[in-house]
Formats: C-alpha cells, sequence, structure tokens
C-alpha cells in the first residue's frame, strides 16, 4: 500500500507515523512537506501526524489546516482516499472542515501525558475493522487540547450514524460523550487524540494501536 | 485601516480557562466575580478599501472558528 504522511512545520510524530507504516506495509511512506500542492497518485492512506504544527498559533491545528497541501488532502479526501489525523492531526482534520467539531483546551486545562482506557464504538470502519464491536483498549495520549466539542444536534447526528469510532472510557479531558475519534460521514476520514502508532510493538508497552494499521491494509488492499 | 476582531467563545461552550481565572481573582481575594470567559484579541492593519465582505470572509476562514466561536468586528 502506498502511503503519505504530510509533514507540518512544528510536527513531532512524523516519524513514528512512518516508522509504524512501514512496520505494516513494509514501505515507508511518502512524507510530503506542508509547502507542496499535490500528494502522489494512488495513494492508500494519508496521514497526518501529531504534533504542535505551527507552534498551535491562533488555534491548534488552524494555520496547518490553510496550507497548500491541505487543498489536495481535502480532494483527496473526497475521492474517498482514506486520511487518518492523530492528535494534532486531528485538529487538522476538524480545523479544515473534513471532521465536525472543535477540540478545545483540555477541560482540566493541564498537558494529559498518559495511557488511557479507550472502548471501540464502531468496529465497522476501514480504521477499526481489527477490533471488536467495544472492546477495551489501551493508547497513550499526549494533548492540552483534545477536550472535544461540537453542538448536541452534530453529536446526536454523530452518535446515530456510527461515526464515533473511539471512547474514552474515562473522562480524560472533557470531551463531549467521552468522544476520542470520529468519523466523516463517507467513513473515510478518521481523527482520533490516542496515538496508536506508539503501541506497535510489544517493546512499546503494548500493541493495541498495530490492528489500526494492519486492518486498514486489509480494508484497502495491498 | 485598523481593525480589531475580537474573538470570543460561544455561549454555552464551556471555557476552561475562563474557569481557571475565576478560581484565580476568588484566591486573589476578589469577590463579586460572577463569571470569567477568556477570548482573543486580533489586530489588523488594512488597505482602507477593504470592503466589509472581505473582513467577514478574514474572520470565517481563519480569525475564528465558527464551531465554537463568534467575532466582531471594531474599527480604530
Amino acid at each position: 500500500m502506498k502511503t503519505a504522511v504530510i509533514v507540518f512545520p512544528g510536527s513531532n510524530c512524523d516519524r513514528d507515523l512512518a516508522v509504524a507504516i512501514r512496520h505494516v506495509t513494509g514501505t515507508g511512506p511518502n512524507m510530503v512537506w506542508h509547502g507542496e500542492s499535490a500528494l502522489p497518485a494512488g495513494l492508500g492512506l494519508i496521514a497526518l501526524p501529531g504534533g504542535f504544527s505551527y507552534g498551535d498559533y491562533l488555534r491548534s491545528g488552524a494555520m496547518a489546516a490553510r496550507s497548500p497541501i491541505m487543498r489536495a488532502v481535502v480532494e483527496a479526501a473526497g475521492r474517498g482516499v482514506p486520511v487518518l489525523g492523530i492528535c494534532n492531526g486531528f485538529q487538522v482534520l476538524t480545523e479544515a472542515g473534513l471532521l465536525p467539531g472543535a477540540l478545545m483546551r483540555n477541560a482540566g486545562l493541564n498537558f494529559v501525558c498518559r495511557d488511557v482506557a479507550l472502548t471501540v464504538a464502531n468496529a465497522q470502519s476501514i480504521f477499526t475493522a481489527r477490533y471488536e464491536q467495544g472492546e477495551a483498549i489501551s493508547l497513550p495520549v499526549a494533548h492540552h487540547d483534545g477536550n472535544y466539542s461540537a453542538d448536541a444536534a452534530t453529536l446526536d447526528q454523530l452518535e446515530g450514524e456510527g461515526r464515533v469510532a473511539l471512547r474514552y472510557a474515562e473522562n480524560v479531558n472533557g470531551s463531549a460523550r467521552q468522544i476520542a475519534g470520529v468519523l466523516n460521514d463517507a467513513g473515510n476520514v478518521l481523527g482520533m487524540m490516542p496515538h496508536p502508532e506508539r503501541r506497535i510493538e510489544p517493546a512499546h508497552g503494548g500493541t493495541d494501536g498495530l490492528r489500526l494499521f494492519t486492518g486498514l491494509l486489509e480494508m484497502v488492499g495491498a | 485601516m485598523k481593525l480589531r476582531i475580537v474573538v470570543t467563545l460561544k455561549p454555552g461552550v464551556l471555557d476552561p480557562q475562563g474557569k481557571a481565572i475565576h478560581k484565580a481573582l476568588g484566591g486573589l481575594g476578589f469577590a463579586g466575580v460572577n463569571d470569567v470567559r477568556a477570548g482573543k484579541l486580533i489586530e489588523l492593519d488594512v488597505a482602507d478599501d477593504t470592503d466589509d465582505a472581505t473582513i467577514d470572509a478574514m474572520c470565517r476562514q481563519l480569525l475564528a472558528n465558527t464551531v465554537i466561536e463568534n467575532y466582531r468586528v471594531e474599527r480604530a
């Protein structure tokens, strides 16, 4: 599977993500700089990494969402190319309008950096096919702005359409309805605050993140 | 032409920073503060012939996230 990782100034999980993708697909991703205007052809995954793009200026993800490459990412997402945004990548996807809602400052105001218990709320998506519905997993989070917020009608719609992919099993950051990851309406864009790329090998302390990538590879095809 | 864009959280959106400031004011002994909401101020210096529609577009497309924020434009 041909993949791309978008690199913004201030991204800091891009290499972890590249290592995870190489581990699963056998091939390293194309690392695409934010200033590029086009993506390689034939991508099976576009991944937006964690970090602090543009120093979180204005709002987390706000500047990155307006960078030149994002026009190509939005266009590819519209064609059905799978897009995965992790942590800052999730913030960028909401700011770019690919996902509903916004990620605000954690309700407790603290930067939260620890493993959290999660529940797989939708195991039917291309990203979660290798998990069981309702399965309890553990992934690390490391964020200051992970407090998912949307109006009640949007939250009802997300839940009604099965677009909440992951929920926190505990109150981590004040997120509405404990939402940790959401899908777009077509199901090909996932944004999530936890870091699956940091749970790929047993030496990481667990492998609960691995199946996101192996499942996606199976669903999208080599 | 100088503009001040005042960006505030929409009513009802939880404001953790405002809450923390509120608590800190109480800690300093200031009584009678009913609520605190934190926002941001962005100052622009734009061409004098910049029309309102363009200013509004700047606010909607970048300066404010209208999912959670309101904005108002003040002319200096």
